[in-house]
């Protein structure tokens, strides 16, 4: 609290703030509204729409309240005639070089130049149309991101998302003036491009510039198709978000509302990815315990470590890219999404008595990347594709609306069973710091016959929005086979966002971290930050998803992964035992180097 | 008929009883403060078209704390109609490197950067032999302070001074938000002093021969002399010395064709200045201030096609980033194009300079709002040619 206060007046109110504080803030304050497009509270400021410009008495110039920092005795007018004509005249020239197709756009009704357009009763366009032609041509070539630069309004949201919060600068500002764009390396299409699919572009993009590829006609089609057996899995993180896009507040958990809706829309069962995500925790652990004795034991050279986790495919094809000389640091364990597809058309199909050819696996995600990553050819261990379609949480909040389910009054339904069981630990698969924590309370448990020293069995350690978390639990009074692991300190960490991702990478690569095992999550916050899920995004809204994800964990009776009934069950009558040659078939997989560029 | 019109020959005399470096002995033995005095006392104002206090700017950056400040020369002369500065880089940059070392004197910097236009490249052969030198001229009297060169890439924008140090810095040369201002965070976030080539030589020169010879030159607004650029329709084009503060038909009877229809005061940025407002058209900070560009049409001349050239040099040349800029000139290029077509009537230029208004006082830097001068100065004079 060592900052001055500065004392300033915006339309006439008298305001004291602290220095450095922005106009834009100080208006927020006095519960003024001053509109952005350019400005996004997870990014740097760049002042380069002029949307939010302001009269400042004296001043030559308008100030860009995003931009500008108040100063002592600074008089600001919100709403001058110079104001008004000037913000008019911006959104107008961002009208005439933004294909105004709003009835066919995927964003209607969710676009922040549409509202803005509407706010100032733009009717007739005084200016000429600027659209490019060459603009109107979609790159639809990634399976999960669609960019179409007649709707760009260059904002360099996404410029900046993808450099700042992703470290991957997939997404550039090339040429000047008229010529000006966001491309990629080359003007390559997104495919062929270092795009991890993470979506956080789509997440701040004001308008349809950047949308997910969305699969919504195909899911319907298939739902009416009487010869498809349409099941229905969804992650852990889409049931604290979805009721943001059905007009319920954030941070409000709708685990049971989602359910039901699931079910009116017409999906054969409603399963859980939760269930694959305690199945990860089985594989996955057991996968860090016998890479551990591999290196403590045998002393084995090849063995590596820190190993990684690999749920997120955004981070896996960021790892393919940038890190392709630790690609063996990754755990062979698919995603909980693929897992699920590979159980469903072998294990649930057989149970259930409908052929994998008939059944169609679709998710339900926080997560655009996944869409790629059912796309990926191997993932057809089922001897099909195992994930069908995959929807966002926005998409399926569409599928609702479309339906004309009164969301807000379904009442709570429980998932079918099996595949539908799950524990606690798979629910915060959805927050940074999940896979560990869940990992944790199982591995602990195995090793040592007792539950993890932890109050609650909350480890608080490896929780919270910091973007890089480490932690050190030590192990002791082992079971007597595992008494090579007496005493050891195992030290773990956590970065969610890629940025962070890669400075924890740039740490292990240059030997600087002992750790031995590591969680990345693409997007931050984790999943519950996923590109798929609700737009907007901010640290505020991740917080209280978060909140909601860490609750839905207590309110769970069975709270640890290997506890799950349906889990011990499917160990028992199909896969034998975690790692078995069943589980190497079905469950894990492998990784490609690919190009920087 | 008679013509008060001053040469003056400050910035290209080679005086060989007193070189530049021995202007800087000689100014190295005087305290910071007494040549900040000079400076301001001699009125000098930035020669590369904005026009702020030289002293003022080296006091702002001398007040700075920190251990690293930069001295940087903005030799991107990009401006059409400019050419000034390619000569005194040619011809007397000895005279530059001592305006830039005084100057690090003052402000306490160890490192000065030329920032030279891409396309004066082929300069830098002669100017880095002078340049190793002088260099080595000021390691053996142990001064600290060493002169770099940065090429440019071509980008107009980049002679904007935040842009210049985004180049600098490796980056897409974009203009940055203010403040904060260069003297307080510039090149690499430190305190910065940019100057134009001009401006240093002037310090340089008031610096050998005192704030009040130089003052003597000029009016109260627009203290002392400044190189001007004469090109167009004239039978003398080239690089002059003249006096600030003359009115403008004073210097077309100098320069002129005998068929002078409008003047171009400050390159494509400035404005346009038809034959009727010569006589009461003083060029200089109280007038039309210039960076040195002075354009001469005669009658023979579309202002159509000069505004359409103009226009389309913007609208190429904004960097894209700010929407009033990126956008607004797209449309006033198009817009007199659909006027000139019929598409859109006359009254539509109106629409037109409205938004020109918008550009000067929202646009993120004195790029876009600057478009405006040619465009409003233009259509106002010649509205009857933009339209038939």
């Amino acid at each position: 609290m060592s900052k001055y206060l500065v004392n300033l007046k915006i339309n006439n109110m008298p305001i004291a703030v602290e220095e450095g504080t922005t106009i834009l803030e100080a208006a927020k304050k006095l519960n003024f509204r001053i509109p952005t497009l350019c400005n996004h509270p997870d990014l740097t400021v760049a002042g380069n729409c002029r949307v939010c410009v302001v009269e400042v008495k004296g001043a030559r110039l308008l100030a860009a309240a995003c931009a500008t920092p108040v100063s002592e005795g600074m008089e600001v007018f919100t709403n001058s005639e110079k104001v008004r004509v000037s913000r008019k005249h911006i959104v107008e020239l961002l009208l005439s070089e933004h294909n105004a197709d709003c009835t066919k756009c995927f964003k209607n009704g969710h676009c922040e130049l549409q509202d803005l357009a509407s706010e100032y009763r733009i009717g007739d366009h005084v200016f000429l149309d600027l659209v490019k032609p060459e603009s109107l041509i979609q790159d639809i070539s990634s399976p999960s991101i669609v960019k179409d630069d007649s709707k760009c309004i260059r904002c360099q949201r996404c410029v900046r998302t993808c450099a700042e919060l992703q470290g991957v600068s997939a997404l550039a500002v090339v040429n000047k003036g008229d010529h000006q764009k966001i491309s990629t390396f080359l003007n390559k299409p997104m495919h062929e491009v270092v795009c991890t699919n993470c979506g956080q572009c789509i997440n701040r993009c004001p308008t349809g510039a950047l949308t997910e590829r969305n699969y919504i006609e195909e899911v319907w089609n298939a739902i009416y198709d009487p010869s498809k057996f349409v099941v229905v899995q969804t992650a852990p993180a889409t049931r604290i978000a979805l009721g943001e896009d059905l007009g319920i507040p954030v941070g409000e958990r709708v685990t049971g509302k989602m359910v039901a809706s699931l079910k009116k829309l017409g999906f054969n069962k409603v399963l859980d990815t939760d269930f694959t995500a305690d199945l990860t925790i089985m594989e996955e652990g057991t996968e860090l315990l016998t890479r551990l004795k591999r290196a403590l034991v045998d002393k084995d050279e090849k063995v590596v470590l820190p190993m990684m986790t690999s749920c997120s495919p955004g981070w896996i094809k960021f790892q393919e890219h940038m890190y392709s000389d630790m690609l063996d640091n990754l755990s062979t364990c698919k995603s909980p999404q693929q897992m699920f597809g590979a159980v469903a058309k072998t294990y649930y199909a057989d149970k259930i008595n409908i052929k994998a050819q008939d059944m169609v696996v679709v998710s339900i995600m926080p997560c655009v990347a996944k869409k790629f990553e059912c796309e990926r050819p191997e993932m057809r261990d089922s001897g099909y594709q195992d994930v069908d379609y995959v929807l966002t949480t926005r998409e399926l909040a569409m599928m609702i609306k479309q339906a004309g389910i009164d969301f807000n009054k379904l009442s709570d339904e429980h998932y079918d069973s099996i595949l539908g069981e799950s524990s606690g630990a798979a629910v915060i698969f959805g927050a940074s710091g999940g896979v560990m924590e869940a990992a944790l309370r199982t591995a602990y448990e195995i090793v040592t016959g007792r539950e993890v020293p932890f109050t609650n069995l909350n480890i608080q350690p490896v929780r919270g929005m910091e973007g890089i978390k480490d932690a050190t639990i030590k192990i002791k009074n082992v079971k007597p086979e595992w008494s090579f692991l007496e005493g050891v300190d195992l030290h773990v960490a956590i970065a969610h966002g890629l940025a962070n991702a890669r400075q924890l990478m740039e740490k292990v690569r240059k030997g600087e971290a002992a750790y031995h095992f590591i969680e990345v999550m693409g997007c931050p916050g984790g999943c519950l930050g996923g590109g798929g899920q609700p737009i907007p995004t901010s640290p505020e809204i991740r917080k209280k998803r978060s909140e909601a994800i860490y609750q839905e964990d207590e309110d769970m009776p069975i709270r640890k992964s290997h506890e799950n009934p349906e889990i011990v069950e499917i160990y028992k009558e199909f896969l034998g035992e975690p790692l078995s040659h069943k589980s190497h078939d079905l469950l894990h997989t492998h990784y490609k180097p690919r190009k920087r560029y | 008929m008679e013509n008060n019109l001053k040469k003056v020959d400050i910035i290209f005399e080679v005086d060989d009883k007193c070189t530049p470096l021995e202007v800087l002995d000689k100014t190295l033995k005087r305290s910071a403060d007494d040549i900040i005095l000079d400076l301001i006392d001699s009125g000098l104002k930035g020669r590369g078209g904005a026009g702020f206090p030289t002293g003022l700017k080296w006091k702002f950056t001398r007040n700075e704390t920190g251990d690293v400040k930069y001295v940087i020369c903005n030799a991107d002369e990009g401006e059409p109609g400019t050419f000034k500065d390619r000569e005194i880089l040619d011809r007397v940059p000895e005279k530059i490197f001592a305006g830039m070392t005084i100057c690090g004197y003052v402000v306490g910097a160890k490192e000065g950067y030329i920032y030279l236009r891409g396309e004066y490249n082929f300069l830098l052969k002669n100017l880095m032999k002078k340049l190793e030198d002088f260099n080595n001229a000021l390691k053996k009297r142990n001064i600290d302070f060493r002169i770099y060169f940065k090429s440019g890439s071509g980008a107009y924008v980049c002679g904007e001074e935040s842009a210049l140090f985004e180049s600098m810095e490796g980056k897409r040369g974009e203009p940055r938000n203010k403040p904060p201002y260069p003297t307080v965070a510039g090149y690499n976030s430190k305190p910065t002093v940019i100057n134009n080539v001009e401006t240093l030589v002037y310090t340089t020169m008031i610096c050998h021969m005192g704030p009040e010879k130089f003052k003597a030159l000029g009016t109260s607004d627009s203290r002392g002399s400044k190189v001007f650029s004469v090109s167009g329709d004239t039978p003398i084009p080239g690089i002059y010395e003249l006096e600030l503060g003359m009115p403008l038909h004073e210097f077309v009877n100098e320069f002129g064709d005998g068929d002078t229809k409008a003047v171009q005061v400050g390159g494509a940025s400035g404005h346009c200045v038809p034959r009727k407002k010569f006589n009461d058209t003083i060029i200089g900070f109280e007038g039309i201030p210039t960076g040195g560009s002075m354009m001469i049409f005669n009658s023979s001349r579309s202002m159509y096609n000069v505004l359409h050239d103009y226009l389309e040099f913007f609208t190429e040349e904004s960097c894209g980033q700010c929407t009033p800029c990126r956008v607004g000139c797209q449309q006033l290029l198009k817009g007199i194009e659909a006027v000139k077509r019929g598409e859109r009537p006359p009254a539509y230029l109106d629409d037109l300079k409205k938004l020109t208004g918008t550009m000067k006082i929202a646009a993120k830097c004195g790029l876009g709002q600057s478009v405006g001068n040619p465009f409003n100065s233009i259509i106002d004079n010649f509205r009857e040619e933009i339209i038939y």
